[in-house]
């Protein structure tokens, strides 16, 4: 395998590339998600999305947040070339609801609520809290590595290029 | 107060003041490890741990220390039995801890002590090395007065799946988890980001891996 900080910073693009598709995939054809997970209700895009341009020698950021913001900005940005650095999403599941922010170079995962759960009364309840709370972060993380996986052999197959980038960029131009 | 409500309170304390698995908003940074433990693995685990827990530094000079810490008693870290073990998982703590001396407060003694210096000397100026010796100094007294400031990042393991999420994006405590990992366990810890979550966790074959390796940035529009 490459050099770890070589490869951070080579192919951060496939993480950014990700999350632009994953935007394309929620906004059209959100019921290939529920092949990931058999309890999937839904993906949205939360309160927070950054995109950036990093054609020609600038590098132009668009953040677009606030609960119920048009993404209308995030479109546009995306027609002039540029790609999702960062989103927040909500993912619902079994009827629960998982809010979270993922960053593109990094796939870090920031600001995740897990459904609710009491906190421990008494230290002999801390195990069962841990447990359940892993639980729960397994319960995203398996269903993001699964999407991740899934765009991963879409992005080296021939697909990709001759019907995956056509859509997006259809959905790009089409999309108000 | 006696153990069991030392624990209680310390328990109480813990819910108050501690983020990261207890909070009700946190950040993971995902990992592989690469390797195997010595058997049996609790017991290695429980050495790596003790070996490098965290020292405190509140009565010397040290200004920044880190080491392992236990969830339940992040304070005084206890690995004793399988304290560290829930279920399947492996939880433990980084601590980092660290005297933050104020520029105004090390500024406003080195005033002090170096007005009292002249007046000592009878002289009207300190050299170089002199003022270097005296900030030096001033450092190691602030450091034996103020206590350092904690920072706990949690770690949960699958030992089994070589996984490992550490609740925290922060730069400097991600460095200094995979070097102290490395330190206490001989293992490798390799940060999951787009390439090494796709080599590492999506099973490709050789051809694919090929293929992922010759990939170029997508325009998606023309």
């Amino acid at each position: 395998m490459l050099d770890v900080a070589v490869a951070y910073n080579r192919y951060k693009f496939l993480g950014e590339e990700f999350l632009t598709w994953l935007w394309f995939v929620v906004a059209t054809t959100p019921r290939l998600l529920g092949e990931m997970d058999q309890n999937f209700n839904s993906l949205d895009i939360g309160n927070r999305i950054v995109l950036e341009n990093r054609k020609k020698d600038a590098v132009e950021r668009i953040t677009i947040k606030g609960d119920g913001a048009s993404l209308e900005e995030g479109i546009v940005a995306l027609r002039k070339g540029a790609l999702v650095t960062e989103m927040n999403l909500v993912y619902r599941s079994a009827k629960h609801e998982w809010k979270f922010t993922i960053k593109g170079e990094s796939l870090n995962i920031s600001s995740l609520k897990t459904p609710h759960i009491g906190l421990p009364e008494t230290p002999e309840d801390l195990e069962g809290f841990v447990l359940e709370k892993t639980y729960l972060y397994d319960n995203l993380l398996q269903f993001l590595e699964k999407v991740y996986r899934h765009y991963i052999y879409l992005r080296i197959s021939k697909k990709w290029q001759k019907t995956v980038v056509p859509a997006v960029h259809q959905w790009i131009d089409s999309t108000n | 107060m006696d153990t069991i409500s030392g624990i209680c309170f310390i328990f109480q304390g813990l819910k108050f003041y501690r983020m990261g698995i207890l909070s009700s908003s946190v950040s993971i940074t995902r990992y592989k490890v690469e390797g195997k433990l010595d058997q049996p693995i609790i017991e290695t685990i429980s050495r790596g741990l003790k070996k490098n827990a965290i020292p405190e530094i509140d009565e010397d000079s040290t200004e920044k220390t880190s080491g392992w810490t236990s969830l339940h008693n992040p304070y005084q870290p206890d690995f004793s039995g399988s304290s560290f073990v829930y279920g399947n998982y492996l939880v433990f703590s980084l601590r980092m801890d660290k005297k933050n001396i104020s520029p105004k407060v090390l500024k406003k003694r080195l005033m002090i002590e170096s007005a009292r210096r002249l007046a000592r000397s009878g002289r009207e100026y300190l050299s170089r090395n002199e003022k270097q010796l005296l900030k030096d100094q001033v450092m190691h007294d602030l450091s034996l007065k103020i206590p350092a400031t904690p920072n706990i990042y949690d770690i949960i393991w699958n030992y089994e799946e070589s996984r490992l999420w550490y609740f925290t994006n922060l730069k400097n405590a991600n460095e200094e988890l995979e070097t102290l990992f490395i330190r206490s366990f001989e293992l490798t810890l390799i940060r999951l980001f787009p390439y090494t979550t796709a080599v590492l966790t999506s099973e490709l074959n050789d051809h694919q891996k090929d293929a992922l390796g010759n990939l170029s940035p997508t325009p998606f529009v023309a």
